[in-house]
């Protein structure tokens, strides 16, 4: 009653005033609503950072961090990993001539052999990995030259590839199947290890190469149009890219393991994130539980030599690895938690005695106020 | 009965004025001069019109484009479009564009519609009618079309359409009653008088034949030094209508901390956009690593600046209704709340150093009243009277008398009176007191409460209604009128003897007393004036018959004398104002709004200084500065007044204060221990010494050095009291102090439309709702119904605004320095080929999502004191002081934050991902997986950061800060969740949820996330408890309260 009655008074006393604040507020009251929210009185919890609160943190996360970095330090010493470098840059090494003598035009491939040790057994499932260095598959205009639809399988992207795919999108009038640089430049080098025994035969390692890929991306991500039968005659009015030997649906003798699904080219179309990577190549499967997998000794390894690298001074490598729970080897990690776990704990006794001195002095000085 | 007033328009309202001879003629009613005299040159004068608009038809497009690219904002915006344009970007520039074109074309129509009003409102007044004398006709016309030279007939309650002289009115006295309110906020009536030669002039006819030419000044803002001539006699000029500055010094005033800001995004933007250009140019040296130069990532910016924008807009907009919502902050009487009109200036509310305030009706209550009168030290109080009292009864009826003669007050008898509130009988509407004093009428009414009405004067006889219901007559021999030099006046009166009653200052009033309880009632004038009463004296001397005579002379020589009139006057005045037999003494209160003095002490305590800019006399305003505790019993007063510095040079004065200052200074730091209280200065200054020292000297280096010597001594006065101000000397005076060189930040607190000028001048304007018109209200920033509310705008909201601003400007310069920063590192991994670390939705969507609401909502609701604190501790508001949250060691605390974290996210990353893989089955991540544990790892860290700088845990703190961090993790799930069928990449697939699957990823996530918060929390601890702030110790106190 009261607020409508001033409303009134102030209606015709201010005329021009009540412009500003729209006719809505003129009818309903002005008083304000006492909400807590309006009135900035929501109940709330205030903590304050102190040393006294912080310290307990401190301890707490240095008591957990320090056992954890132990944890993946011991774990990260114990994979085993054996990596040789093959790119044949040094003249006494032996893929020297293949890579000195490397021609894009060349149908035969060049072979050659490397010998290694290996002087510990891996005793677990091990994973061969080929490494490139200097190898930017990260470059901004490599990573977007793909089409995804393309490798899902869409016939419309199958005859006309993406933009993106550019400059490797069509070939004497062709779409190339599957376009872009990124596809084109896929690691063929063929990899094949041997045991070599005491008596000098060469026992061939037999090499797993289904599950090197993600699982979404094999069987949801990359799709083979119209299926994986008759490969040949879907690909048919496509082109290989470029600077392929074979045409996609020759990629493999296994059609569920051929075209799009091939995972080696599934796990070459992942873009690594650094110039220097790895990817997966094949995984030894541990035989039995009394034999390790890969017992100590010497080891052959039989290159196809085909992709270049010695152009752009990349590094050509071929890794074995165990692997843990944790993956592979990386004492990173656990050291990191070391440090940053100890740091806590130091931080914490720092804190402590600034807050006992500080503590004293400033309640000290309270009490005169 | 209706007054109609007959007066010569005179429009004073041109501009370029300083082009113009010095003096301008102006010939009554267009009359040519008689052939006779000199040549008549015609001048051209502008006509009457009022424009308060902007623009007009033609200019609007390019004059609003040009004020709208002065915003800071909108040239910022331009800038980008512009690169966007110069540089071949991917998108089309246009896209990006659209949002500047979007908020410029809504501005454009939002000030043209404004605009439009303001035509409609200045042509209602321009067509306003008004009555013009022409041939002896009275003429109806338009306001604006009144030429210089009109005569013009203002009515009774009409609004004076221009600058006017009085030539003539109804009453015969020839005199009119003025109220200024408009002009210096003073509702009380002036008396103005008539052109004696033309004060005859009853009729139209008579004043149509009037030939008469008027010699003025050129128009110039000081209201109150205009000197004009109408043929050769000296006539008291009133000018009546004041316009208003106009607006164009809002435009420009953003908020100045926002603006560093952008300058510096901007130019980081600029740097790194170089800094690419470079790195890849230097890449591209070998020639067969061709790459495009563009730089695709100017619209990805564009974007982000945008939300950063929006959120800044959003904080300022809805962060303002807190004021509006503020329950305290409505008054009941006025049944109105806080307005907030701008809501670009909330975080400036927590860093104002200098508040100018208007005295009347802002810091008082405009309301004169009655407290107390002392006869030799008996003291009466109104509505305490005790009848029975017996008392020297020959002092007491003579006092009552001297206050019932001895005043100018005319009694106004009227059915209703607009204006004027105070009847003699409040239930029957029969007469008014009015006066040019508000004192005088206080008094009266004062002399009523206690026994003794003043009637009025009918035939030159004043009559008494006293006590015993008997009229007295007094026959009104001679009036000595005020000024403020002898500063007391005095009528002679004779009822059966001659007598003398005077009243004025203690000051004047004291030295010519020869008899009377002196001591008493001098120490009951001390004890009322420390508390703030306005004091009289009150004395009379009774004349012998041939004193008188001898008084009468004197004083007709002196008012016939034709040279040195004013002097010969005074000099009479002296001779017969003496021998005085003191009274007794009065006090009135001119009431101080409610917690005036309150609010002025928590001002100080704050840091801020305060200073009363009135148009008053010196004595009343420093009366209330001294009541609402601006100045203290221990404060030292400097004057700097025209009574001054006619004594000495004003050069000397000057510098004799500057020593004075000084010299206290460096005291004051030799005995910094002791309590620096007693060292207080106050500056008192008018408005004529003002001009003075701001006027520039001939000598041209001199008027600098004033006014550096007058900056010099106005900082080290804590409070300072201009008196005597002229709206625009106001303006004058905040334009001064904002100049400084140290630019504060200026708040100007006032109600009337006398303080508009000034409102609109300083950065902060504060509008009262006061009773004087809403003119103070609408054109300020903020409108509060009472002075007493400053008190919580700024101390309370204007100290969160501040923190909530600071930490948001901050925090978004951290939380992109951490977004961009990885992505810049990223460049040296990826052959400088501008590769996104991170997915494009996370690009976008981080500012615009993940990120902006907790920052949003903690910009809005953070306390990181309570209200109660900050009001009860006013000096907490010396913490965020000078911008202090946002200097450079703050900003460069954060930039560095920010870059050590995004070093640790980086390489954290880098080092994990580094030629191993962390799944358990051998698989490896590419370059997304890594994009996105930098990301994941980011939003975490920028968001909990927040959570450790908030101290007001609401629940929709936690709602939001929890809230959004499950979002991300929601919407990356989502994201990665399926194929999206309308997207031509599907890089994301599955990214996110292979990425939680492994555990040395979770376990970087946390490590990198600890090692962020890390050496900010350090931080944050150390300096709590090593050298905590005056804040942080209040909020420890605060917490140790609730525990225990």
């Amino acid at each position: 009653m009261m607020a409508s009655s001033y409303n009134a008074k102030e209606e015709d006393g201010h005329h021009s005033g009540s412009a500003s604040h729209g006719g809505a507020a003129v009818v309903k009251s002005k008083k304000p609503d006492n909400t807590a929210f309006k009135q900035q009185r929501l109940p709330a919890w205030q903590p304050i950072l102190t040393a006294g609160t912080v310290l307990p943190a401190f301890f707490v996360i240095g008591l957990i961090f320090i056992p954890i970095g132990i944890g993946l330090y011991v774990t990260s010493n114990n994979i085993k990993e054996f990596e040789i470098d093959y790119t044949g840059v040094d003249m006494n090494s032996a893929c020297y001539s293949c890579a000195k003598n490397f021609s894009w035009n060349s149908t035969t491939s060049c072979l050659c052999t490397v010998d290694f040790t290996l002087e510990q057994p891996f005793e677990s499932n091990v994973f061969m990995y080929y490494g490139l260095s200097n190898f930017y598959q990260n470059h901004r205009r490599y990573v977007k030259s793909r089409d995804d639809s393309q490798l899902n399988g869409d016939m419309s992207a199958l005859t006309n590839p993406s933009k993106e795919c550019e400059p490797y999108r069509m070939s004497e009038g062709l779409p190339i199947a599957p376009c872009g640089a990124i596809a084109n430049s896929l690691f063929n080098d063929t990899l094949k290890l041997y045991y070599l025994e005491a008596n000098g035969t060469r026992n061939e390692i037999p090499l797993v190469k289904k599950g090197i890929a993600w699982w979404t991306d094999k069987h949801v991500k990359f799709r083979n149009p119209g299926g994986n039968a008759n490969l040949t005659a879907v690909f048919q009015a496509t082109s290989k890219p470029v600077n392929w030997r074979n045409p996609v649906y020759e990629l493999d003798q296994d059609p569920e393991n051929n075209g799009f699904i091939n995972e080696d080219f599934i796990v070459w179309m992942r873009t690594a994130a650094l110039p220097t990577f790895r990817k997966l190549y094949r995984i030894i499967q541990k035989k039995s539980s009394t034999m390790p997998t890969l017992p100590s000794g010497k080891y052959v390894l039989d290159i196809t030599y085909n992709y270049p690298v010695l152009s752009f001074d990349g590094r050509k490598r071929m890794i074995l690895s165990t692997i843990s729970w944790m993956g592979g080897k990386n004492p990173f990690l656990g050291i990191a938690y070391i440090t940053v776990g100890s740091i806590c704990f130091f931080l914490g006794v720092v804190l402590l005695i600034i807050h006992h001195k500080y503590d004293t002095r400033s309640t000290g000085a309270d009490i005169p106020n | 009965m209706i007054h109609s007033f007959l007066v010569v328009g005179l429009t004073l309202n041109c501009a370029g004025a300083e082009n113009w001879v010095d003096n301008r003629t102006v010939y009554i009613g267009h009359k040519e001069p008689p052939p006779g005299a000199e040549a008549y040159i015609p001048q051209r004068y502008p006509d009457n019109r009022i424009v308060s608009s902007k623009y007009t038809f033609w200019n609007f497009v390019p004059k609003n484009l040009f004020e709208q690219f002065r915003r800071i904002a909108n040239f910022y915006f331009l800038v980008i479009f512009l690169v966007q344009l110069i540089i071949d970007t991917p998108t089309s520039p246009i896209t990006s564009g659209l949002p500047l074109f979007f908020v410029i074309t809504v501005t454009a129509i939002k000030q043209g519609y404004e605009d439009w009003l303001r035509h409609k409102a200045d042509c209602s007044i321009n067509e306003s009618p008004v009555d013009v004398v022409q041939q002896g006709k009275v003429v109806r016309t338009q306001s604006y079309k009144l030429r210089v030279g009109d005569v013009v007939v203002v009515r009774e309650d009409e609004t004076f359409p221009c600058d006017l002289i009085f030539l003539s009115s109804s009453r015969h006295d020839g005199t009119c009653y003025v109220t200024t309110t408009s002009l210096d906020g003073e509702s009380s009536h002036k008396t103005y008088y008539a052109v004696p030669d033309t004060m005859a002039f009853r009729t139209e006819q008579e004043v149509g034949s009037l030939h008469a030419t008027i010699e003025c000044e050129q128009p110039q803002p000081d209201l109150y030094n205009c000197t004009v001539h109408i043929e050769v006699i000296d006539v008291c000029v009133f000018i009546l209508s004041y316009r208003p500055l106009g607006a164009e010094n809002l435009l420009l005033r953003g908020a100045t901390s926002m603006n560093a800001f952008l300058i510096v995004y901007l130019c980081i933007l600029i740097s790194k956009a170089v800094i690419n250009t470079v790195l890849k140019y230097a890449w591209q040296w070998s020639p067969d690593r061709d790459e495009p130069w563009y730089n695709h990532r100017t619209e990805i910016e564009v974007i982000r600046a945008f939300t950063d924008f929006l959120a800044f807009m959003m904080q300022k907009f809805l962060g303002s209704y807190f004021i509006t919502w503020d329950e305290e902050m409505y008054d009941e009487e006025l049944g109105e709340g806080a307005q907030v009109n701008t809501s670009d200036l909330n975080e400036e509310l927590g860093q104002v150093e200098y508040v100018f305030t208007d005295k009347t009706g802002t810091l008082t209550e405009n309301n004169m009243e009655f407290i107390e009168c002392c006869v030799d030290g008996n003291v009466y109080i109104p509505h305490a009277i005790c009848n029975g009292q017996i008392l020297s009864a020959e002092h007491e009826d003579l006092f009552f008398r001297a206050l019932c003669l001895c005043h100018t007050v005319q009694v106004k008898e009227e059915e209703t009176v607009d204006g004027i509130k105070r009847g003699i009988h409040q239930g029957k509407p029969t007469s008014f007191y009015i006066s040019s004093s508000p004192d005088e009428v206080a008094l009266v009414e004062g002399m009523k409460r206690l026994g003794y009405t003043y009637l009025g004067l009918k035939d030159n006889y004043m009559e008494i209604l006293n006590k015993d219901d008997e009229i007295e007559r007094f026959e009104l021999l001679h009036v000595l009128n005020f000024d403020s030099v002898r500063r007391r006046m005095s009528v002679i009166v004779k009822s059966r003897e001659y007598l003398l009653f005077c009243k004025g200052a203690d000051s004047s009033i004291f030295p010519r007393v020869v008899s009377g309880k002196l001591e008493q009632v001098k120490a009951r004038v001390e004890l009322n004036a420390v508390e703030g009463l306005r004091t009289l004296c009150v004395a009379y001397r009774s004349l012998s018959e041939s004193e008188y005579v001898e008084a009468c002379h004197h004083l007709t020589e002196a008012k016939l004398a034709l040279q040195d009139r004013e002097q010969r006057l005074a000099q009479a005045y002296d001779i017969i104002e003496r021998d005085f037999v003191l009274l007794g003494a009065t006090a009135v209160e001119d009431r101080l709004q409610e917690k005036a003095a309150d609010t002025i002490e928590s001002l100080h305590k704050a840091g801020m200084k305060v200073w009363v800019l009135t148009g008053d006399k010196m004595e009343t305003a420093a009366a209330t500065c001294y009541a609402s505790k601006l100045f203290r019993r221990t404060t030292q007063i400097l004057e700097l007044t025209k009574k001054r510095t006619e004594e000495q040079s004003l050069h000397d004065v000057m510098f004799e204060l500057n020593r004075t200052v000084l010299s206290n200074r460096s005291l004051k730091i030799l005995i910094q221990q002791l309590s620096v209280d007693c060292l207080d200065f106050g500056l008192i200054i008018d408005g004529a010494t003002l001009s003075a020292v701001l006027k520039p000297n001939a000598d041209g280096s001199g008027h600098r050095n004033y006014r550096e010597i007058f900056l010099e001594i106005c900082r080290n006065c804590s409070a300072v009291l201009c008196c005597r101000m002229a709206p625009l000397q106001k303006a004058q005076i905040v334009k001064l102090i904002k100049a400084s060189k140290e630019h504060p930040i200026t708040l100007a607190i006032g109600d009337g439309a006398n303080d508009v000028s000034m409102i609109l001048e300083a950065h902060v304007g504060i509008g009262i709702m006061g009773k004087e018109g809403r003119q103070a209200a609408r054109n300020s920033d903020y409108a509060i119904p009472k002075f007493k509310h400053l008190k919580k705008i700024l101390l309370v909201h204007g100290h969160y605004y501040y923190i909530r601003i600071a930490e948001l400007v901050q925090y978004f310069f951290y939380k992109n320095v951490c977004f961009i920063f990885p992505q810049f590192l990223y460049q040296f991994f990826c052959g400088f080929s501008q590769q996104p670390l991170y997915d494009t939705a996370y690009l976008t969507l981080y500012n615009i999502s993940f990120t902006s609401l907790p920052i949003l909502l903690y910009s809005l609701v953070e306390k990181h004191v309570t209200m109660e604190t900050l009001k009860r501790d006013p000096s907490l508001y010396r913490d965020i002081a000078k911008n202090s949250l946002l200097r450079w060691p703050v900003f460069l605390y954060w930039t560095c934050l920010g870059v050590f974290d995004a070093v640790v996210f980086f390489f954290g990353a880098y080092f994990l991902f580094d030629n191993t893989t962390f799944t358990s089955n051998g698989q490896m991540f590419g370059n997304w997986t890594f994009g996105t544990l930098v990301f994941t790892v980011l939003v975490f860290t920028v968001t909990l950061k927040l959570a450790l700088d908030t101290h007001h845990w609401t629940w929709i703190n936690h709602f939001v800060i929890w809230g959004s961090l499950l979002f991300y993790v929601i919407f990356s799930l989502l994201w990665g969740g399926i194929i999206w069928p309308f997207l031509n990449y599907q890089r994301m697939y599955y990214v996110f949820m292979q990425m939680l699957s492994s555990g040395p990823a979770w376990l970087s996530i946390i490590l990198l996330i600890t090692v962020s918060l890390l050496p900010d929390v350090i931080k944050k601890v150390l300096c709590r408890a090593v050298c905590p702030t005056a804040t942080e110790r209040a909020q420890v106190s605060l917490s140790q309260y609730f525990e225990m």
